[in-house]
């Protein structure tokens, strides 16, 4: 043996080493392939020896070479070995390999579990880091499940370094299992306080990684944070807390002004940039949820402006380019105390550092205005002729057009301006944003009808050098703007000065080299600009030339029909024989004019991008309701495919068939249009009728500004944008001293003020500019009736929506993380996936009606958190001042009268759906009229729903899910259930608890006390003290006596109910025991302080010690065939309920499922803490219910029947 | 969250390579050809943060990285990091590979890239920053390395004096080419505590 391991280490010797292997890859730099090649044959050589230091080795140098893009998931298998390598060495070098190539993906991954679950348990704390750190990187969904519990115990490790590494795996565990978030919370939560400065920067990190996805689960932390704030030093948890407040403050405003002060402090105190920056960073954000309230928050503004002008200013780019982006930031909300910092921005648009210039670029959106949008656009564009690389070119293109397009062109003064500079932008080369400036250019052209005649010489000329536009190499992207010239000649082709010369462009041979889509632009607007061709000739009855352009149509339009493209080859042959029918009238001497043009009347207007999907559906009509009944299978392999062959055929022929003639389209058109008039779903143009034909009269009517005449109308070939700055600066100062002449002749009506645009807020400057053209068309079209709805569509593939849960609500018995259970061989035998359907149909009733009392636990649960934040938010301290603020006394009403005793139940809950107005309120109308209550106090609700309002429509989401519809045919029968059983009570306080075990412990159960005020007093300095048994002991705080008393951690206001929870420690379970305890506190009322006391009795129940699970029918089965339990059995008398509650009923309060049930005869299990099976037979008769059991101990099994049978008395 | 890790020197070389999010090796070389270009493409005295637009995950993530002689350490982070924190957190890096290699240097990086790893693992676990603290670190390094040399024992004497052969015939290793200004600091930023 000795002897083996001696020579194995001789060998290995000779073995290439990572080192050697790295050498020789830098020593073979003309071969690398080949020599890499040879080292993988080797490597595979080396896996297959037994020798794990030898595979360790070569999974090392795999490592590397998957760095340098080797494929090695092949060796996956080898890698598993190494990672259940005994010693550390190799384990790390496993582990390490597996996290570099490991993905979901990978089959043998799950080969790896029990590996990493005995590492997990490790004695070695870094064979257990290690572990925790590869799984970091291959987690997937089936190892976080099966893995959860495990890495939850770490939490609790006595070493730092554990624990701060399993803190931090949960996200990930989070992420590919979001079950386990609700169980794990309470402990990550816990370990935020926790002493050692590594575990605590974990849990922070967690929770505000948790946070940033759905921050409002993690608004009832803020308190927690807020202390953390003000208390720790590390800069990197600062950061953290300060960021996530960044993200908490939108959602509540009163959180931001709590705020506002500390962070102050900490910017005035702090010296790490960084720390200072995230600060001012979500100063910004508090600023911004606060503006719609307060505005009074300059100084903090001024404060941060400061800062950041400071930065900025800085000599290290690092923190000049910070200094913008948060600048930018303030920029939305603050705009006019950023305006003031123009001179840093534009000098910042010179820097030598493209990523700076482009978050200069950023700012320079907010800080134009009417009067410097012309100088500012000239200095972009001074910027894209000397920019060089792309990126930064279509960067400038894209901002140079959002700064002129924004909010509906209101900075914009001059249009032809525009066009020019748009038209300009048109020669940059190679740019991807040839769209946009074609999207600019249609939209200017449709919305402002005063510059089409402009617009369209342009895009004329633009036409005539289209060669210059689409010959360069890179031609793809910017002939877009063609599309854009062509169907704006053709649409306004009225315009045209030489509509014929347009027409030669257009059809060009050239033409047939650009994209498909601009060719089908092309080909259709040649027709509409023939019909106006046409139409002038006739009109100056000019026959021949008619025919020419006729003739030179059916000439050039054929190189359209022999395109590659089909929509071009559709169009195009559809038009050709339109054009060859004219030709035949035109022929006969048939004036065509007016029926060709009549192809194009009307007028075309924006509709807006989302209309389509703004079309209320209308009532009535179910949209995933099968039109004809979907054909059976059989029917449609057989027929359907002759149907398609046959239907096919006759379409092809119809295409070739000659064109209808003009009057016929013309009916025709005219009969769609009264169907359509006619057809309350379709979607008209426009809600006043705009469409005229061009001939029609009426065109006045139309409000057309008029141009300015000084400004040239006709701008022969390539405009220069530049002349339009001084020209536009000449007709300003003409309008200024237009304007005081006529102040001086007292006009009162302004005309110019009549023409200004509504939209904006211009500075006092800016109102003396009126622009030379309008926008006519404001509003883009949307349906009638459309829905109001703005809301973002979320995506539903976004990985982190799973973790949007409910952290505040108390854990259900159902929520625990599967914990790893020995299998009876039995249990294997049967397929899982067949049996767990059975197991959860099994178990789904019971648990629904469990819900239901928690349900209103939950609510109540929530309510306190919400009112645990509010104290925390009001400022005022709640006792003293008598005007507690009415949210809160609001919160507190509703708390008083929460669900102790269960009558009270369903009235609180009806209160709900009154106000809500949403679901099943339709049982319970009948006591409604009772519930009529203060005007004032339904305000005070309705404020409060109001704000409740997101956490409601969760739920509501959640609801349907968990409580199905089975809840509501039995809702009525079933009285609500509560676990929650009465302690003690007196004129003070009311004490109701819960006994809740749980499987990581096996001797502990959690004792959960709601203390509920019922006085006027304040409730303070409460302490429970129990006196211990030889059996349970309660666990108190390190250091105390055996008899001391656990102090309450809270205090109560007036009528407010919170929840406290304490641990005993029981040794025996078989019996049910009661302890004594005292309940002392002090009441605080006006007239003065008493000392009070309360005595009660804690029952602790045999029950309680069981939990509930789940268990298969032919596992039951094995163990009542065992023979190792014993036996008891009870009988009720007097039972009126029905089974089914009465199964539901002992499944609550008993913490059982059922495994087997057939009509009225069930089989149920159970199991305790420690380990106990209890199995249950219950059989309904007539009025009498018996139960047998069987249990693995006697004594347990009696105390459980009498339990059973003092719960069966009450049905 | 971070998003992957490079590091590569002056010569586009990269030497070492961690995704905290799944790729296949094409991805991943693609995205390590891509950061290269990009970095490659700035300037000295220019920002250290790069909006890489199409790279690893969208316009959520940025580049942070930083240069030193002629290596180039780069963070890819999503929104929520911190920008000068990530920073530190590298210049932190370095440090405590300064002191677990004592002085390092490129060579060390080459060809103990396996260490390197380890280390990094110290500090970033998933993507999430584990450990700011330096000493903490080199600590549980050290205690590492410790385990490592008491477990090989007997039987890994022989496999070193092989490797120190092996480099004892190789003097065209320089051995102590130091970074030499490893330990720069921008001004104004100081590094947490």
């Amino acid at each position: 043996m000795a002897l083996k391991m001696v020579k194995g280490s001789i060998d290995r010797m000779f073995d290439k080493n990572l080192q050697d292997l790295v050498r020789g890859i830098r020593n073979h730099k003309e071969d690398e392939a080949k020599y890499i090649s040879q080292c993988i044959d080797e490597i595979k050589q080396e896996l297959k020896q037994d020798n794990i230091a030898v595979k360790a080795n070569a999974v090392c140098k795999l490592t590397y070479l998957q760095m340098l893009g080797y494929d090695i998931s092949w060796a996956a298998f080898n890698i598993i070995e190494v990672m259940s390598a005994s010693k550390f060495t190799f384990k790390r070098v496993g582990y390490l390999a597996a996290s570099q190539c490991f993905h979901e993906g990978t089959d043998v991954i799950m080969l790896t579990t029990n590996q990493i679950r005995k590492d997990l348990s490790s004695p070695s704390q870094y064979d257990t880091g290690v572990a925790l750190t590869g799984l970091s990187c291959f987690v997937t969904p089936d190892l976080a499940r099966d893995l959860a519990s495990d890495i939850m115990t770490l939490m609790s490790h006595t070493k730092p370094y554990i624990r701060k590494k399993a803190v931090l795996i949960m996200y990930k565990v989070f992420l590919k299992y979001p079950e386990s978030l609700r169980p794990a919370f309470p402990r990550l939560k816990e370990k935020l306080e926790d002493p050692d400065p590594g575990v605590q920067s974990a849990a922070v990190n967690v929770i505000c990684e948790l946070a940033r996805r759905n921050p409002k689960n993690y608004l009832s932390l803020a308190p927690l944070f807020f202390k953390l704030m003000t208390s720790s030093t590390n800069n990197w948890v600062l950061i953290k807390i300060i960021k996530l407040f960044g993200a908490l403050t939108p959602l509540e405003p009163r959180l931001g002004k709590k705020l506002i002060e500390p962070l102050t402090n900490l910017i005035h105190s702090t010296s790490a940039m960084s720390l200072l920056y995230e600060c001012v960073n979500t100063v910004i954000a508090v600023l911004i949820s606060l503006s719609s309230g307060m505005p009074n928050h300059s100084a903090s503004i001024q404060l941060c402006v400061q800062k950041l002008r400071i930065l900025i200013e800085d000599s290290d780019q690092n923190l000049k380019y910070l200094g913008l982006l948060a600048m930018s930031k303030i920029l939305k909300t603050h705009p006019k105390s950023v305006q003031s910092h123009k001179d840093l921005v534009l000098q910042c648009l010179d820097d030598k550092d493209e990523s700076i210039r482009l978050r200069a670029l950023d700012l320079l959106y907010g800080m134009v205005s009417k009067k410097n949008l012309m100088e500012i656009v000239k200095k972009l564009m001074t910027h894209v002729d000397k920019a060089e690389g792309t990126t930064y070119r279509d960067e400038l293109l894209t901002k140079i057009i959002d700064i002129c397009s924004q909010s509906n062109y209101q900075h914009i003064t001059n249009f032809e301006w525009y066009i020019s500079i748009l038209v300009e932008l048109t020669r940059l080369e190679g740019t991807r944003h040839g769209h946009l400036i074609a999207a600019q250019m249609l939209d200017v052209a449709i919305r402002v009808k005063a510059i089409r005649k402009f617009a369209v010489s342009q895009m004329s000329a633009l036409l005539d050098n289209a060669h210059l536009v689409a010959s360069s190499t890179q031609r793809n992207g910017i002939c877009e703007v063609l599309y854009a010239a062509a169907w704006i000649c053709g649409e306004f082709s009225e315009h045209l000065q030489e509509p014929h010369q347009t027409l030669e462009a257009m059809l060009r041979p050239k033409v047939t080299t650009l994209p498909g889509h601009i060719q089908a632009v092309y080909v259709q607007n040649v027709v509409k600009l023939y019909a106006s061709i046409l139409q002038q000739q006739e009109q100056a009855a000019e026959a021949e030339a008619a025919q020419e352009v006729t003739q030179l149509m059916v000439e050039r339009l054929p190189q359209f029909v022999q395109s590659a493209d089909l929509e071009v080859q559709e169009r195009a042959s559809c038009i050709l024989q339109l054009v060859k029918h004219v030709q035949k009238l035109q022929a006969k001497g048939v004036p065509m004019a007016e029926e060709v043009s009549a192809l194009f009347a009307g007028e075309l207007n924006p509709v807006a991008p989302k209309a389509q999907k703004k079309v209320p559906v209308p009532e009535g009509l179910d949209l995933d309701a099968w039109i004809n009944e979907p054909p059976s299978d059989s029917e449609s392999e057989d027929e359907k495919p002759k149907a398609i062959f046959h239907d096919e055929e006759p379409r092809h022929v119809r295409r070739r068939q000659p064109e209808e003639d003009e009057e016929e389209l013309a009916r025709r058109r005219e009969a769609r249009k009264q169907e359509q008039a006619n057809n309350p779903f379709y979607i008209k143009s426009s809600p006043s009728p705009q469409k005229r034909y061009r001939d029609a009269p009426g065109v006045e009517h139309i409000p057309v500004v008029q141009i300015d005449l000084s400004v040239p109308l006709k701008v022969p070939g390539m405009p220069m944008s530049d002349q339009y700055v001084k020209l536009e600066e000449e007709r300003r100062h003409r309008q200024r001293l237009e304007k005081d002449k006529k102040k001086k002749r007292k006009k009162e009506k302004d005309r110019k003020g009549k023409h200004r645009r509504h939209s904006s807020l211009p500075t006092e400057s800016d109102e003396d500019i009126a622009p030379a053209q309008q926008v006519d068309i404001v509003t883009e079209e949307m349906p009638e009736n459309a829905l109001p709805s703005d809301e973002e569509d979320k995506d539903p593939n976004d990985p982190y929506r799973a973790l949007d849960i409910d952290l505040d609500k108390p854990l259900a018995d159902s929520e625990k993380l599967p914990v790893q259970k020995h299998r009876n061989t039995e249990v294997s035998k049967s397929p899982e996936k067949d049996e767990v359907p059975v197991v959860e149909k099994k178990s789904k009733k019971p648990k629904k009606k469990e819900k239901k009392p928690k349900e209103k636990e939950k609510k109540k649960e929530r309510e306190r958190k919400v009112e645990d934040l509010d104290f925390w938010l009001s400022t005022t301290p709640p006792p003293a001042a008598t005007p507690v603020p009415s949210m809160q006394e609001e919160l507190s009403v509703n708390t008083v009268t929460s669900p102790k005793d269960e009558s009270e139940g369903p009235k609180r809950e009806e209160l709900e759906d009154e106000e809500d107005n949403t679901e099943h309120d339709q049982e319970r109308k009948s006591s409604r009229h009772k519930k009529k209550k203060h005007k004032k106090e339904r305000e005070e609700k309705e404020k409060k729903k109001a704000k409740r309002k997101q956490p409601e429509r969760e739920h509501e989401q959640e609801e349907p899910v968990q409580n199905g519809a089975a809840e509501e045919e039995e809702e009525e029968t079933l009285p609500p259930m509560s676990s929650y059983r009465l302690l003690a009570e007196n004129s003070f306080i009311k004490m109701t608890y819960d006994i809740q075990a749980s499987l990581q412990k096996d001797s502990q159960v959690t004792v959960s006390v709601i203390l509920e005020n019922q006085s006027g007093s304040f409730l303070k300095n409460m302490e429970l003290s129990v006196l211990d048994s030889l059996n349970a002991k309660m666990a108190r705080p390190e250091g105390s006596s055996v008899h001391a008393g656990v102090p309450v951690p809270f205090q109560l206001p007036p009528g407010v109910s919170n929840e406290a929870q304490f641990v005993f420690t029981v040794q025996s379970i078989i019996m049910a025991q009661k302890l004594k305890g005292t309940l002392s506190f002090i009441a605080k009322d006006d007239d003065g302080a008493t000392h009070e006391k309360l005595d009660f009795r804690l029952h602790f129940s045999c029950s309680s010690y069981l939990i509930t699970t789940p268990c298969y029918s032919d596992a039951f089965a094995r163990l009542l065939e065992s023979g190792d339990l014993s036996m008891s059995s009870i009988k009720v008398d007097g039972i009126s309920m029905s089974f089914q509650n009465l199964l539901s009923k002992i499944c609550f309060y008993h913490h059982f499922s059922v495994v087997e049930r057939v009509d009225s005869c069930a089989s149920m299990y159970s199991r305790s803490i420690q380990g106990h099976h209890v199995c249950l037979l219950l059989k309904k008769g007539e009025s009498s219910v018996s139960v047998d059991g069987k249990c693995s101990d006697p004594t347990l099994l009696s105390s459980l029947l009498e339990e059973m049978k003092a719960t069966l008395a009450q049905c | 969250m971070i998003k992957g890790i490079l590091i590569f020197n002056n010569h586009r070389k990269p030497w070492l390579s961690k995704f905290y999010q799944p790729y296949s090796v094409d991805k991943q070389q693609q995205i390590i050809r891509e950061t290269l270009h990009l970095v490659f493409k700035r300037d000295e005295n220019v920002c250290n943060f790069l909006e890489g637009g199409s790279l690893i995950g969208g316009f959520d993530n940025k580049l942070i990285y930083r240069h030193y002689a002629t290596l180039y350490f780069v963070f890819c982070v999503d929104s929520s990091g911190s920008e000068l924190g990530i920073l530190d957190l590298i210049q932190g890096f370095v440090e405590t590979l300064d002191k677990c290699f004592e002085n390092v240097c490129e060579l060390d990086l080459i060809f103990h890239v396996d260490k390197v790893h380890n280390i990094l693992a110290e500090m970033v676990m998933g993507g999430m920053v584990l450990e700011t603290n330096m000493n903490e670190t080199v600590t549980q390094t050290d205690a590492q390395k410790k385990l490592e040399k008491s477990e090989a024992g007997l039987a890994g004497a022989p496999a070193r004096a092989v490797s120190a052969v092996k480099n004892m015939n190789l003097p065209e290793i320089p051995r102590n080419i130091s970074i030499g200004d490893i330990s720069i600091k921008v001004p104004n930023l100081p590094s947490f505590k």
